[in-house]
């Protein structure tokens, strides 16, 4: 790949990265978020836990909570792109002989690093609320976690230049979005509920990376379901930077 | 600079029903600038500018037709095209919360030029536009003047050859609109650019360029300078008006005389196209002095693009505007 590449990436995420940070809200919610789902959440959830046969609270709800906040923090990203096509900015970088691509990884970069600091705030944090396990197998959960929130930022940004309006992609967010978290078992494992529920989560990609996340946080890497967890990701990852891609180079876009 | 040859560009559209119809927005357009001009692209909305424009700046393929500009075909080798222009868009090019002397050190480096080198040539354009001081300025803090001057620093910021503006003044009040029409000639005298503007202010295209191309429903309907244009139109337009009607009908009698079209009488009001007016009216004057008739008042109007406008495509500009 050319070294221009590289350079055109680091220059569009620096400047998203600094725009992001001199916004005290986006710092603030960003860091606010994991605490929120924690300290409002998890208590609700302690109870169950134990009728579910888990040890540990925290070790079966936190990869749940990351999968969560990868979701919809990534989802969202799109809004940013529709201000900066008004304003002009992507007509301005597209005149530029930059590569396409490296316009879209720029921003895509910058959701994957709030989404890293904000899976380390939440696991930090965790471990004060009680949370054990596999140190080794969070770290690779979160990397998990933040693949998959490149993913969905790619594909939001690939969303975002497409429809070029808020009023159209909100919606559509969230008519993908709330399936997904409601099927996922992101909240409570999709074991608790009746057979029916659990076939049509069964073809929830998101399932399976949410299941691999709990096994890896219990320190068992090398079973099926971290398998299957891991090839979703790799899947869901090639798929949003294609599309993602496909949609910066499209002309006219 | 700029060649471009049977240049088209047909839309996917839906026609009534779900029958597919193709909307030509460019319909075949032969473009010809060369270095150093100062061209003027004019048209009504929808005339087919922005597309055409958009083609020459490589971010719209021709569907039909060849272009080169600044010597690189735009079709298969956009990079070096890309390289060798500035474009000022009509929609602005930096976000409103970003930082004026950041954002253009940014624009320059996805250009490939260094951080030192984007910093000096931003601070040096920021001199140039009247931008002094607003180097960390937000572009929201900025009057809409201010704004389109760095815009254009933005375009600049690489030294092109070539600059495109789109729509450069659209939307700034009248002062605003002569400080910017003083920079944009100052691009050719201090950098020796050569600038391709889109505009559907007349004043604007007779103010600022030496050609002017006028577009009208996807094809190039006239190409000359502002001056020449104005010639093709059958002279100045006279507008007399006398005491009373009765002289009015002695007066379109005398006026006829020069005239060369559209003679008109409208109650005690006479007027007509005269050609070279300057050397006809002062016997024109003399005869109805000697006629008896009693002068109110006498108005000789250049022609003005708008009438160039008119003569070519039947309608005014200002009605689309």
């Amino acid at each position: 790949m050319r070294g221009s590449f590289w350079r055109e990436t680091v220059i569009v995420f620096r400047r998203q990265l600094r725009m992001a940070l001199r916004n005290p809200a986006w710092v603030i919610i960003g860091l606010v978020q994991p605490i929120l789902y924690l300290v409002l959440f998890g208590p609700l959830l302690e109870p169950i836990a134990a009728q579910l046969g888990a040890q540990n609270a925290y070790t079966l709800f936190v990869p749940g909570l990351l999968v969560q906040l990868g979701l919809f923090g990534a989802l969202f990203a799109g809004f940013g792109l529709i201000a900066e096509w008004r304003a002009g900015v992507i007509e301005a970088e597209r005149v530029t002989p930059a590569s396409r691509t490296a316009l879209l990884l720029g921003r895509i970069l910058r959701d994957v690093l709030q989404l890293f600091v904000q899976g380390i705030v939440l696991i930090g944090l965790a471990f004060l609320f009680g949370l054990t396990g596999s140190i080794l197998g969070m770290v690779f959960g979160l990397i998990l976690t933040v693949l998959l929130g490149a993913a969905c930022a790619a594909a939001s940004n690939a969303l975002a230049l497409t429809t070029k309006s808020e009023d159209v992609m909100a919606p559509v967010i969230n008519s993908i979005a709330l399936p997904v978290l409601l099927l996922s078992g992101i909240l409570l494992p999709m074991t608790m509920g009746p057979q029916w529920l659990q076939t049509v989560s069964d073809f929830m990609p998101t399932k399976y990376i949410v299941n691999a996340i709990r096994e890896l946080f219990l320190g068992n890497f090398f079973t099926l379901t971290t398998m299957w967890g891991v090839i979703w990701t790799i899947v869901l990852f090639a798929l949003g930077l294609y599309v993602g891609t496909r949609t910066f180079r499209k002309e006219n876009a | 600079m700029i060649h471009a040859r049977g240049l088209a560009r047909t839309f996917a559209g839906r026609g009534k029903g779900k029958e597919k119809v193709e909307v030509k927005a460019v319909a075949g357009v032969d473009i010809d600038v060369a270095e150093g001009e100062i061209v003027g692209f004019l048209g009504p909305n929808g005339a087919g500018k922005t597309t055409t424009l958009r083609m020459l700046t490589t971010l719209l393929k021709p569907t039909a037709g060849s272009a080169t500009v600044a010597g690189f075909d735009v079709a298969t080798q956009s990079q070096q095209v890309r390289r060798s222009i500035g474009y000022v868009s009509q929609s602005g090019s930096t976000s409103p919360e970003a930082r004026a002397g950041e954002e253009i050190m940014d624009h320059g480096m996805l250009y490939g030029i260094s951080k030192q080198q984007a910093e000096a040539r931003g601070r040096e354009l920021f001199g140039q536009l009247d931008l002094e001081g607003l180097w960390t300025r937000e572009p929201r803090a900025m009057s809409g003047g201010q704004r389109r001057r760095l815009d254009i620093a933005m375009g600049l910021v690489h030294d092109p050859k070539l600059v495109f503006l789109d729509e450069p003044t659209t939307g700034l009040d009248p002062q605003a609109r002569a400080n910017l029409w003083t920079h944009i000639a100052d691009l050719r005298t201090n950098l020796g650019s050569t600038v391709f503007l889109t505009t559907h202010y007349l004043d604007e295209a007779d103010a600022l360029c030496d050609r002017i191309l006028v577009i009208d429903h996807g094809t190039i309907v006239a190409s000359d300078t502002p001056d020449a244009l104005k010639r093709q139109v059958s002279g100045d337009l006279v507008q007399l008006v006398v005491g009373d009607t009765e002289q009015a009908a002695r007066t379109a009698e005398l006026l006829g005389g020069i005239a060369d079209a559209e003679l008109t009488t409208d109650g005690a009001g006479v007027s007509a196209r005269v050609r070279e007016s300057g050397t006809k009216i002062a016997g024109l004057i003399r005869e109805l002095d000697a006629a008896g008739i009693s002068l109110e008042s006498l108005e000789v109007r250049r022609p003005t693009l708008d009438d160039v406008f008119l003569d070519l495509t039947g309608r005014s500009l200002r009605e689309d505007a």
